[in-house]
């Protein structure tokens, strides 16, 4: 593409300053946008990025279907007797599991966009201040919506049968999805606070790996000592994926639910705060 | 309404030990364009990205058009845009996709953002690569992808923050001539630039920061004349000759003469504090020698008339001189070629 460049540069129309002239005059300053209209253009930008970058759904596609072809045969027969049996208890956790390792994501582009120099400029808008994350999240919970849809397809050729039908699927992806948009928010503010995408994955990994193995993703906490079991049972994952199981068994999981909304206005609401604070400072 | 577009006093960033701004005080009159002349390094940079809202100020006061940039920073950021190496527009979009979404921030319904988008790329020469990610666009197509983003909405101060840098001979005129418009519309314009023939195109004041501080400020023939209008530079046929015409050249000219490393060059810094107090321009200077050395019968084969490079504009204004003796035979090199 580089050597494209300097034909271009030949070929380049030149600027027209008679209607350059006349376009500055012409237009009246409109209103500053709405929150929401703010928030729905920067989701805008993320869909326009899928469209251009299709290689970045490869972590929402590939991976995904990896880790449910893996943990499923691999642990199946000795923990679940078979894996058939195991993917009964397994799928809705690894869902989980896949969907909050896609959320660092959100904190690599927030970091590649201050780098790139879109963020300043967005700075600069009179618009909304949250919404640019905002349209981070959305962005991605497209993605997260394609990684589920994946890994579901996946997890029903290899035989899972959720009893919840189709509602209890639909519900139990719903809670994960808000519970991601929720977690993301401590990816911006590590995005914003780090400054390398070399960090941000780094210190990602070391936040997500034991969240998510010490849960009840793979195995039920009662074999563990106690110690693990207070931590995984008062684990945000354990709550989400224990909700997210329960509603594709077709059960309602009260307690569960409540605690992953919890969860969820605990994480908007103390990182939320802290990245829109990191934001305005930068 | 105030008639300042910017005031600042006493206007302090610090990162860590270093002071990158240390107190700024500048005054932009609304319409004008405002030159700020500095190397790498010297805090232009920062001083712009306070004015523009992107960093809070460590100490002192800036007010755009009587805003203030820290406690009214949204009123500020409703009448500025910028453009700089920093302030960019998206490479994974492209052009038309950069400029609608863009359109749509600055509070424009859908099809009102396209068709503005539409003719920002018909006047910016752009409308074929409309289609193409900017990440394959070329360093003059930037440039003016990142000048078109900036007004979407006519701003009523523009922050152009070394919008030539990189860029070959045409696509820097062809920036200027957009600056030009921009400012013909009556757009304030803080133009932060290293070159010093940049801001004798384009601005009416100059101001010029060195190490965080205004060193120098005015318009710009009291800028020159602090300065001196420009370097004589006179290649000999005969080196042998060089020290007569040195000789000849300083009682004429009454300046300080360098030779240069060429054998059979060398160089004169005229209309210093004399030829400014008396009025009499480098042109006229230049060929007053030029005449003298033609009468000792010394063969000139080359001869120019330089600006003062930025060099020699920081030797007058900081008045190091012996010790940057040689940077400032550099750029006089640079001058001739």
């Amino acid at each position: 593409m580089s050597a494209t460049a300097p034909t271009e540069t030949q070929d380049l129309a030149p600027v027209r300053t008679e209607s350059l002239a006349e376009l500055l005059i012409s237009t009246e300053r409109p209103p500053r946008p709405s929150a929401l209209s703010a928030c729905l253009t920067f989701g805008w930008r993320a869909m326009l990025k899928i469209k251009h970058v299709p290689e970045q759904l490869f972590d929402v596609t590939a991976f995904p279907i990896m880790m449910v072809l893996m943990y499923t045969y691999l642990f199946g027969g000795a923990l679940a007797g078979s894996p058939q049996e195991y993917i009964q208890y397994l799928l809705p956790g690894i869902l989980v599991m896949s969907v909050v390792m896609i959320t660092m994501y959100t904190g690599v582009s927030v970091n590649t966009d201050i780098e790139k120099g879109v963020f300043d400029r967005f700075r600069t808008l009179p618009i909304w201040r949250p919404s640019t994350m905002v349209g981070y999240l959305l962005g991605d919970a497209l993605r997260y919506a394609i990684a589920s849809v994946v890994i579901l397809t996946v997890g029903l050729i290899m035989g899972f049968r959720p009893d919840g039908g189709f509602l209890g699927v639909v519900a139990g992806i719903a809670v994960l999805l808000v519970f991601s948009f929720a977690f993301s928010w401590i990816w911006t503010m590590f995005g914003l606070l780090l400054r390398t995408e070399k960090s941000v994955m780094g210190v990602s990994m070391m936040v997500i790996f034991p969240l998510t193995f010490l849960s009840d993703i793979f195995v039920k906490p009662e074999t563990m000592p106690g110690w693990l079991q207070a931590f995984v049972n008062n684990n945000p994952i354990t709550h989400v994926s224990s909700a997210v199981r329960a509603l594709m068994d077709g059960t309602s999981p009260t307690t569960e639910l409540a605690w992953t909304l919890g969860w969820v206005v605990l994480l908007v609401g103390v990182f939320g705060p802290v990245t829109m604070r990191l934001y305005n400072r930068k | 309404m105030s008639s300042m577009a910017i005031e600042t006093a006493g206007l302090v960033k610090t990162f860590g030990e270093n002071r990158a701004v240390d107190g700024i005080d500048l005054t932009v009159r609304a319409g004008t364009v405002y030159g700020v002349l500095g190397p790498n390094g010297a805090g232009k940079t920062t001083a712009v990205k306070m004015l523009a809202t992107l960093l809070r100020p460590d100490g002192g006061e800036a007010h755009v058009f009587g805003h203030d940039v820290v406690r009214e920073a949204d009123a500020v950021r409703g009448r500025v845009s910028l453009t700089g190496q920093y302030a960019s527009v998206d490479e994974d979009l492209t052009g038309l996709e950069n400029l609608i979404l863009l359109g749509r921030l600055t509070g424009h319904a859908k099809k009102a953002a396209r068709a503005r988008a539409g003719q920002l790329l018909e006047a910016f020469g752009l409308t074929e690569a409309a289609g193409r990610q900017v990440k394959n666009y070329s360093g003059g197509m930037r440039r003016r992808i990142d000048i078109a983003a900036s007004i979407l909405n006519t701003p009523d101060l523009l922050f152009l923050d070394e919008p030539t840098t990189g860029l070959d001979p045409r696509s820097r005129n062809q920036v200027w001539d957009i600056v030009r418009a921009v400012v013909a519309h009556g757009t304030t314009v803080l133009l932060t630039t290293q070159y010093l023939d940049e801001a004798d195109q384009l601005a009416s004041r100059i101001a010029v920061i060195d190490k965080g501080k205004v060193i120098a400020e005015g318009t710009k023939g009291e800028l020159k004349a602090s300065v001196g209008a420009g370097s004589v530079h006179v290649r000999l046929r005969e080196a042998a000759q060089r020290e007569d015409a040195a000789r000849l050249l300083g009682a004429v000219l009454d300046a300080q003469i360098q030779l240069e490393p060429d054998p059979v060059a060398l160089t004169a810094r005229v209309g210093t504090d004399d030829g400014a107090r008396t009025g009499r321009g480098a042109a006229e200077q230049a060929s007053r020698a030029l005449a003298e050395l033609a009468h000792a019968g010394i063969t000139v084969d080359n001869f120019a008339l330089g600006q003062p490079s930025l060099d020699e504009v920081f030797l007058a204004l900081t008045g190091t001189d012996a010790g940057h003796s040689a940077p400032a035979t550099d750029a006089q090199k640079e001058a001739t070629a």
